[in-house]
């Protein structure tokens, strides 16, 4: 064993556990944490292959983003343990075969003899001047610009979709406007009026 | 170096050795990077106190020294705080979540650290020469905002909770323009590698720094840094007239020392990016004798001296900015504004040579 089987099998240790944590803990700060570091061990295996450019990007945009977001809404939840747990049971067997079927697919893609060594070597190393986001770049620009935009697009769409759905007008919502309040004249707002002084009687 | 390594080889074996000599060079040179850079963070608050001070017509610290010299007056102040932080006890509040409140300011200090393996501080000297350090250096800022959100949960506390809740929000939003920023910076470089980077601005003088043809670019990474290190007016995180001291309200001792010490060196940090990708890095302003003399890391040290000012200088100056003008700022000048430029940079990329020429667009583009 070298020293980069020792990291593989550190970060893949790491990995099961903390994807294990994500669906047992009951609190769920501490499965949104241990996600996080699911998806950091997971960037350290991807490291190992090479594939800079992916691993950081998953750091950046689903650790640094999306899960900060996540934890954002999860910390503001009021969780009561006793109401999660209530439908247990009663969903238990519709879950069960969810996770038949996932188990029978996985099997099926593992053991059919697609991911074995022969179909799917170790990828080549690559020279030191090699820049994974020039290749990554090139490709997506040009062989699969089409498949590109097309996600592009419909990520437009569900962008447009959320704050369509989200956004609502309120009539009794009360705000200063700064431009009319510079506007304003001294007339608008004060009225001279003469009058004779009162006398005390 | 090639003894040393023998060395090793001897002790562990021929497959180990080499391994277990590179991780003892690695730790060394971690070590040449920290410790200047946390002495450089505590003399930053010290020249914090001072410049700020002075702005204001007041002094500043001036009365701790060393062995009673008197014309280092005032030279003492950082260690005398680091000795009385270390001496404070930590207090763990009353129904805070003890792991969580304990491992927020070690996830606060660590990318803060970190994010310095990429940085090159001259040609050569560089801890992690990878290729894609602009992404790196990305992602690991962006992991700065966790302590601050478990730090405001894990404190059980609603003022807290108020801070983190607001950092969370500010942060993600102003990540997006920094990133964008940064997009067009590596589209003029054609690299992500910082010291390509720094190489791409090389020529006769500063006219080549990605300054000139970037600055509005410049000036959203400059002020989204600030934003993203929580720094005033950006500060509404800690927010002392309106929610105490916001994440850290319940942190004492060590443990809100921690996250004192991750802010400036996010700050040092946001400083010598900028100094990198925008100021021409270890490159003299001007490439004739007296200039090109001093060593590279030198000008670097002094442009993020230049630019660590104003981070002071802002904060001396401006009020503390409104929460919705913060997100204003960030979605509806920042975004557009790098958007547009990028659109522009790419317009400009993509010119026949012949035209270029008629421009002074040769200085920047090869």
């Amino acid at each position: 064993m070298n020293f980069q089987d020792f990291i593989f099998y550190f970060f893949s240790g790491v990995l099961v556990l903390s994807a294990l944590g994500v669906i047992t803990l009951r609190n769920p700060v501490y499965a949104a944490l241990l996600l996080v570091l699911a998806f950091f061990t997971s960037a350290g295996i991807w490291l190992l292959l090479e594939a800079e450019f992916l691993a950081i990007t998953l750091v950046l945009v689903y650790v640094g983003a999306v899960m900060v977001l996540f934890l954002f809404v999860v910390m503001m939840l009021d969780i009561n343990l006793e109401r999660l747990r209530e439908g247990f049971w009663k969903w238990f067997p519709f879950g069960t075969l969810l996770a038949l079927v996932l188990a029978i697919e996985i099997g099926m893609v593992l053991m059919g003899g697609q991911f074995n060594l022969d179909n799917m070597p170790i990828p080549p190393s690559h020279e030191i001047s090699y820049s994974n986001t020039k290749e990554l770049g090139r490709l997506i620009y040009t062989e699969y610009v089409y498949a590109f935009e097309l996600a592009a697009v419909i990520l437009l769409v569900a962008m447009v979709a959320a704050i369509a759905l989200t956004l609502r007008y309120r009539t009794d919502k009360k705000s200063t406007n700064p431009s009319k309040q510079v506007a304003v004249k001294r007339d608008d707002r004060l009225r001279i009026i003469s009058m004779p002084s009162e006398n005390k009687e | 170096m090639d003894y040393t390594q023998q060395l090793f080889e001897q002790m562990f074996g021929a497959e180990w050795g080499a391994t277990v000599y590179l991780l003892v060079k690695n730790v060394f040179y971690i070590f040449a990077i920290v410790v200047p850079l946390l002495l450089a963070v505590a003399y930053l608050t010290f020249a914090e106190r001072k410049i700020i001070a002075y702005m204001q017509i007041r002094v500043g610290p001036n009365r701790v020294t060393f062995f009673g010299i008197p014309w280092l007056r005032g030279w003492g102040q950082p260690i005398a705080d680091a000795v009385k932080a270390i001496m404070k006890e930590i207090i763990i509040p009353t129904g805070a979540n003890k792991f969580l409140f304990l491992l927020a300011p070690i996830l606060t200090i660590a990318p803060a650290l970190a994010a310095w393996a990429v940085v090159p501080f001259s040609p050569e000297l560089v801890l992690a020469d990878i290729n894609a350090g602009l992404l790196y250096i990305l992602a690991m800022t962006s992991l700065g905002v966790y302590g601050v959100i478990i730090a405001g949960w894990a404190s059980n506390s609603k003022y807290a909770f108020l801070g983190s809740m607001r950092s969370a929000a500010q942060v993600v939003s102003y990540e997006l323009a920094m990133g964008f920023a940064l997009v067009c910076v590596l589209m003029m470089s054609e690299s992500l590698n910082l010291g390509d980077i720094v190489k791409g601005q090389q020529g006769e003088s500063f006219l080549n720094w990605y300054l000139i043809p970037l600055f509005p670019m410049f000036l959203v990474y400059f002020i989204s840094g600030v934003a993203e290190t929580n720094r005033a007016p950006f500060d509404v995180a800690e927010g002392e007239s309106e929610i105490v001291a916001g994440f850290h309200v319940d942190y004492s001792g060590m443990a809100f020392t921690v996250f004192f010490l991750a802010e400036y060196a996010n700050m040092i940090l946001v400083a010598t990016l900028t100094s990198i990708m925008f100021l021409g890095g270890w490159l003299p302003p001007v490439n004739i004798a007296p200039f090109t003399l001093i060593p590279g890391i030198v000008w670097l040290l002094l442009k993020i001296a230049f630019m660590l000012f104003f981070f002071l200088w802002f904060r001396a100056t401006f009020p503390r900015y409104r929460y919705d003008q913060i997100m204003r700022l960030g979605w509806k000048i920042f975004i557009p504004i790098t958007l547009i430029w990028i659109v522009l940079l790419g317009g400009l990329m993509q010119l026949p040579e012949s035209t270029r020429e008629l421009f002074p667009l040769n200085l920047w583009f090869y």
